[in-house]
């Protein structure tokens, strides 16, 4: 029998990004709150701190801060007609494992997604009429706008010190900013970052060829910055060692740095570390959730832990896994397309070039996590950009810059060359410094086979099922790897190189090697009704009103930017949902 | 290179001579990993999970990937067997991180690692696999065919052009033995390779920086200075 522990307010499951705002806001209103944390206590100063956070094979090859696939993983295949198989390392995609989750280990790219995801449907069909959507594309409205959002997402970024350059100030477009940005009443918390040399080329290159480049916002302080809660961030100092690392300098907007330090100055907060939730409690009638199992990882010991209220904010994934394990909502089928939960998960894709200058010295060691210019001309954003010629829905962004150029995974030589000896080492060391990218990331649209559901096999270190991810790129992401490999290359000609590895659309099945993006999304995803959602517009459970899940989970689709800035905003959102009105009166928001 | 007079390949043959190592392998005595000039610091150094037939096989595939030239010394001088081996003996090569439950099947190549072994188990194996394909091919172990056998028969591994008689996927082994050599190469000397940061001293990588927010306009389309600093310069 679990030990069963005394009944509190809120329990919050994974203290990353999501569990920490929640933390935050909720304590704050007087709630009194317990997280529960799968990972170990890091700070900054034990555990980030220069020389050994320099470690390049611990942190990016071992996958020091991450998710450990010996306890948890996934199975994964790329169609119902695949046996799943489990993916017994990380590779693809790296959830976090520590107090403060991935935010740790991100680069910090923030974007806002708009109404052209959030209202997706409509506006695709209105434009391009019904047919244009292939009849597997399982996309829809969110059932929120960005209006809506549009506070919290400025919350979001001057809490997380995000620099950037606004496009769109209060309707008037800025110069040097993203023209198709949406309105912004604000702009960003810090100035740009420094532009590094490969950015610079790359803008002076996208502007030739009449595109709109403009520096890609990201929560690496510019410069040195004190958050509108008094966090302190040192200024960015380009050490290189970003995405994968934590960050010494506190120059990376990162939950264990901002609101979960001050949530453990609240007397209504405690941290459980080591607690591997297994399982949401439901009561007799399931209609309401009563807590939490969870398995203290130091001891083995079994615990219950009661609650007024459950969030769920353990990462995109590991968020759907529980649904499923605790059997709240119908699981998703792909042949009836009844049910909801696993539904429309999706990943992103991409295409990118290599390009050499000799002579030129990049210095691809020195860069920010956001050291990036970036061109939205072929985004989701830009609407004048018409899809009946493209032939695909959505779009993607390409940027050309560095991020995390490290030695044992980042050494750039012109296709062709040996693996080894001689010839690969003169390569290597001539290249290196020579050598930058132009990258696209591109959208993808949700599609009826692409779901999660529990493996019927495999199971996890608690005895559980893992989940089974099905997943593969469809003709949409096809077409649109085809288009940003010609405008890559384009521009890349456009540049004069040495000599350019072109990039190249993929046609090979998505494989969970080797990393590609922690980006996962869908499959508990926010909707205006519980027969095509599992969550409404607050992220509050249809089935279990005091129940929210909060997460990229939520999205009903991919987009081709980075998802933490609707994650962020979205965790505000719901935390003000809770605080202001589902505390007065505990009931669905929303009425199904 | 005999250190002290003391030649440990000898010795350590001698010791096993018939025994275990020949089982694993199951060629001639003959034709076995034979004594060769072990580099002076490798044998200081020992070796905490290859044997001497795998210790002769990882030594003679360093120096042919990374061999010495005008820009470094050859693989077993930057240390990388040592790298390898103690990879190998750690967390790591025992499968830390590694989902080890079965069943156990093939799958597809997207699906990824599908083994059963940890990745020391995959190096033992494959080793001893490698050794009896080119004992069938070359009439001889890895270690001993000349250097442009050496090479076609590392090409043809990494072309997925080697099967392996009741022994790994060659081409898995390729995978992990290859990531190994470059992690050797570019991690930080402490892990026991990139000796004297020479890895980093080709491509002109400085190792732990700390403070660059003047140098982006400083050296922009300039050359950074190159001295790099590793952990262990810190500490
Ligand atoms: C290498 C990398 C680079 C990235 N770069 C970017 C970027 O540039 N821009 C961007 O927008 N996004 C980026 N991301 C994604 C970003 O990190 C996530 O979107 C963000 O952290 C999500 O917040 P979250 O709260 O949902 O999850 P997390 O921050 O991951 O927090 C979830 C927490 O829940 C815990 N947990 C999970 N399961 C359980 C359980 N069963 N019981 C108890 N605790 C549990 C985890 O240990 C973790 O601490 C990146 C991610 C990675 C890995």
């Amino acid at each position: 029998m679990a030990k069963k522990l005394k009944e509190v307010d809120v329990v919050l499951v994974g203290l990353g990004w999501t569990g920490g705002i929640l933390a935050k806001e909720l304590t704050e209103a007087g709630m009194q709150v317990v997280a529960l944390e799968r990972g170990g206590m890091r700070s900054t100063e034990n555990d980030y701190s220069v020389p050994h956070v320099r470690d390049e094979l611990r942190f990016v090859h071992r996958h020091d801060l991450m998710q450990n696939t010996q306890r948890d993983t996934l199975t994964v295949r790329n169609n119902v007609s695949q046996e799943a198989q489990p993916m017994r390392r990380l590779g693809s995609f790296l959830p976090g494992e520590v107090v403060g989750g991935s935010g740790v280990h991100w680069s910090g790219h923030t974007w806002r997604w708009t109404d052209q995801e959030f209202k997706i449907r409509s506006l695709y069909e209105e434009r391009y009429g019904k047919k244009f959507i292939p009849d597997d594309m399982t996309i829809q409205d969110w059932g929120i706008t960005y209006a809506e959002l549009e506070p919290y997402y400025e919350k979001f970024e001057y809490t997380a010190a995000v620099s950037g350059k606004a496009g769109n100030l209060r309707g008037q477009l800025q110069a040097g900013g993203n023209p198709f940005e949406a309105p912004r009443q604000r702009d960003y918390a810090l100035p740009p970052l420094t532009p590094i040399l490969a950015s610079q080329v790359f803008s002076e290159a996208a502007k030739n060829n009449g595109y709109h480049p403009f520096p890609r916002p990201s929560a690496n302080a510019s410069r040195a910055y004190t958050n509108p809660d008094g966090s302190h961030f040192g200024a960015c100092q380009y050490c290189g060692y970003c995405q994968r690392f934590g960050c010494e300098a506190n120059a990376k907007g990162s939950p264990h740095m901002t609101v979960i330090p001050i949530a453990m100055k609240n007397p209504n907060f405690e941290l459980r570390t080591h607690a591997w939730v297994t399982r949401v409690l439901k009561d007799s009638t399931g209609k309401r959730v009563t807590g939490v199992l969870y398995t203290n990882t130091l001891t083995g010991e079994e615990v219950e832990q009661p609650a007024r209220m459950v969030a769920l904010t353990a990462y995109a994934i590991n968020n759907v896994h529980l649904m499923l394990l605790s059997g709240i909502g119908r699981p998703y089928d792909p042949v009836s397309q009844q049910g909801v939960v696993g539904k429309n998960y999706c990943y992103q894709t991409g295409a990118s070039a290599t390009l050499f200058f000799e002579g030129r010295h990049f210095n691809p060691f020195m860069n920010a996590g956001g050291s990036n210019a970036t061109i939205d001309d072929f985004n989701s954003t830009n609407w004048e950009f018409d899809r009946a010629k493209a032939g695909f829905i959505g779009g993607y962004n390409v940027g050309g810059g560095f991020n995390t150029a490290l030695p044992i995974g980042y050494r750039p030589v012109p296709r062709g060359t040996p693996s080894w000896g001689k010839a690969w080492k003169s390569a290597t060391a001539k290249w290196y410094q020579t050598a930058m990218n132009i990258s696209a990331s591109g959208a993808v649209m949700s599609n009826r086979y692409n779901y999660y559901d529990l493996d019927p096999t495999y199971r996890n270190a608690f005895g559980l099922p893992l989940m089974r991810m099905t997943f593969d790129y469809k003709e949409n992401e096809h077409k649109m790897g085809r288009h940003a490999a010609q405008v890559i290359n384009d521009i890349a000609k456009s540049m004069n190189p040495t000599s350019f590895n072109p990039a190249i659309a993929r046609t090979e099945p998505w494989t969970v090697v080797p990393y590609q993006s922690t980006h996962n999304t869908g499959g508990t995803i926010m909707g205006t009704n519980p027969g095509n959602s599992v969550l409404n517009k607050y992220l509050q459970s249809w089935d279990c009103h005091n129940l929210f899940v909060v997460g990229a989970n939520v999205f009903a689709h991919n987009n081709s930017y980075n998802p933490t800035g609707p994650v962020g905003a979205l965790a505000y959102w719901t935390a003000d949902a809770i605080k202001n009105q589902y505390m007065k009166n505990p009931g669905p928001l929303v009425s199904a | 290179m005999k250190k002290d007079g003391f030649d440990r390949r000898a010795f350590l043959k001698s010791a096993v001579a018939g025994g275990a190592a020949a089982a694993t392998v199951s060629v001639p005595q003959s034709v076995q990993a034979q004594p060769t000039a072990a580099t002076a610091a490798a044998t200081a150094q020992g070796y905490a999970f290859l044997n001497p037939e795998e210790g002769a096989f990882v030594e003679a595939l360093v120096d042919h990937m990374v061999p010495a030239d005008e820009l470094t010394p050859k693989g077993t001088d930057l240390g990388l067997n040592i790298f390898i081996d103690r990879s190998l003996a750690g967390g790591w090569g025992k499968g830390d991180r590694l989902y080890m439950q079965g069943p156990w099947k093939t799958g597809v190549p997207s699906q990824g690692y599908q083994l059963p072994l940890t990745p020391a188990e995959l190096y033992r194996n494959g080793i001893a696999a490698a050794n009896v394909h080119c004992v069938k091919t070359y009439k001889k172990t890895f270690d001993k065919v000349t250097a442009a056998e050496r090479e076609e028969f590392l090409l043809a591994l990494q072309a997925g052009k080697v099967t392996f008689e009741n022994g790994p996927p060659s081409r898995t082994f390729f995978t992990t033995v290859y990531q190994t050599v470059m992690e050797g190469m570019f991690a930080d000397p402490m892990y026991g390779g990139n000796r004297n940061k020479a890895g980093w001293k080709l491509i002109g990588f400085p190792g732990v920086i700390a403070v660059n927010y003047q140098n982006i306009e400083k050296y922009r389309d300039k050359p950074f200075p190159v001295n790099p600093v590793g952990i262990a310069d810190m500490s």
